[in-house]
């Protein structure tokens, strides 16, 4: 609960800019520079998944140097948000960061064996604007609201993703035969940018239908772009199609090319300080945050690390089905760098 | 005959008034006995419409099931009077016979006219999609242990159709939750749940976010929960609920929600089981209206082709047997279908088959 509002500020706040051309080549200078990060350990389990994640990077001599960031106990009245100033400061410059709290990583089995898809959700606006109200004792009433520039803008960040993926085909999910204004612009936004993209096969699909195909055959979808509602549920939906949030990278994009990779799960306070927690997914995530910063052949070589611990079978954590710590985890991990 | 007359006018003119959301919703239907012809109105519907209706036609003459069908279709120019392409004299067909069956109406994309389906629902006050969801013996799919009923809040919510555009390149739509509709629905839910030996009902909800309009629907379903000790309440965030589906549908037994939700999850379990093409569906109105209905597509792509399956419009048909207490049947039928399944000799191409329709509902006959 505190992560998405924590996540909802710091997009709320990241994208109060001007708007400027999301760009995805980062004009870092070498490998060997090293790179700034912020890091929200965040809470529960965050604070020792956080730390696999550093040693990860250590072994495998990522030139990241972590800024360490934490969520206050009071209300920061500059932000007006627990997130303090500094915080969101940080972040801003560094342009990256990794936040605590797709691909069916292979030999963890699911009914799902060919799940390949990215999920783009708009972040901004929607039916979470937050603006409700009672308009009498008994009736109450929520706006959900969708604008133009809002919805081209992840519409773009959506094709050009697809494109420098090499990802096929982008799916725009609506309700637009009843909500025909509002997901209407949002299709109508979809389709002008879909435009600039020929080589990109563009569908629209409407939401239940695209719930259905996804539990039915995941592997009808590449990338799926959508605002905000829809996206929450799809996002959570395919998580669970590959074997729940623990196992699910994020990242967070805002305007200048700013990207927050997260972990969606919950801070897990039951397991937290036991050496229990699964990695995972922040793993993944900075792996994520790795791709975007243009260090492929680190994010390949820890990707594949993560994923031969888990075919083996030997270490796996408790939410896997294994008895191994995630230090255990962390080290096999190391091992196969 | 005159006391059911009376019985009828009487709810007619009840639900036409002031809606009393306290009233008891009385799902026993005081048809005197199954010897009298029941009148129940059909929409066939678009595309495959006709097809499967006349499949659910041939399997109540030869299953004997004493109902009489009164046809109405979709007209091709508005109707003042309902602004709709139904007629005022089909909605009035349904309001006097109290049940009816619909095959599939198509909904053109961003056309500005009201959508088929939503005028039914509104102009009959249809305010409850109850689903059915379990797993066909004979018909594998990822899943096997499906045992659930979505029912869904059908009348407001997202879905109340009101938006308008603010300034050029901002649009605002409107979600509408009333207390008045949140009991109503609630209510239904947990009488359902109590009638057919239910033991959970779980409300699914974004309150965390939607404080306001989800919340209310919560404290509603809170309140009705009161009402019903023996059964477990219980509160599930929708993406949380969608996770928990994908990975373990055997955890839900009754799913109560608004509106859009409702759609997504009831579609989202019907592709568990093996896709619209299976799905019942009913709809309940103010004073124990009951249209069921298939929800599939009109499939114009195999319109005429004696290729549509008709299970979809034949379950929802035994859900309409089951509301007007025909249980006998109902349990025929129902038996004759998930037989005719199981065995996999007749199939349709839908379920990777090559049967016609009509095979395959002379095979159902033939199992009754």
């Amino acid at each position: 609960m505190a992560t998405q509002l924590l996540r909802r500020r710091v997009t709320q706040i990241l994208s109060h800019g001007s708007p400027k051309p999301i760009s995805l080549a980062r004009p870092f200078s070498s490998a060997t520079d090293t790179i700034r990060a912020t890091l929200f350990p965040g809470d529960g389990i965050g604070p020792e998944i956080a730390e696999s994640v550093k040693q990860v990077f250590r072994t495998a001599e990522v030139p990241i140097e972590w800024e360490e960031h934490y969520v206050g106990d009071k209300v920061d009245s500059r932000t007006q948000s627990f997130l303090t100033w500094e915080s969101l400061e940080s972040v801003r410059r560094n342009r990256v960061g990794l936040k605590g709290p797709m691909a069916t990583p292979i030999g963890y089995k699911t009914r799902y064996d060919d799940v390949n898809l990215v999920t783009i959700r708009e972040n901004t606006e929607g039916e979470y604007s937050g603006l409700e109200h009672q308009v009498v004792r008994g009736v109450v009433e929520s706006l959900k609201i969708i604008t133009r520039q809002a919805s081209l803008r992840v519409a773009e960040y959506a094709f050009h993703y697809a494109k420098t993926h090499g990802r096929e085909r982008v799916s725009a999910i609506h309700k637009a035969n009843i909500m025909q204004k509002t997901d209407g612009l949002f299709l109508k936004c979809c389709r002008e940018v879909a435009e600039k993209y020929p080589e990109i096969t563009y569908e629209e699909v409407v939401i239940d239908n695209c719930c259905m195909m996804l539990v039915k055959n995941p592997a009808l979808f590449d990338v799926l772009v959508m605002p905000n509602l829809y996206g929450d549920i799809i996002s959570d939906l395919c998580a669970g199609l590959i074997g729940g949030l623990g196992l699910t990278p994020s990242c967070n994009i805002g305007e200048g090319g700013i990207a927050l990779a997260e972990a969606v799960h919950g801070s897990a306070p039951d397991i937290a300080g036991k050496n229990m927690a699964n990695p995972t997914a922040l793993l993944l995530s900075s792996v994520s945050m790795l791709r975007h910063l243009n260090y492929h052949d680190k994010a390949d070589r820890i990707q594949d690390a993560i994923l031969n611990t888990i075919a083996e079978g030997k270490y796996r954590t408790a939410d896997l089905g294994g008895t191994s710590t995630t230090t255990d985890f962390t080290k096999a991990i190391c091992d196969h760098l």
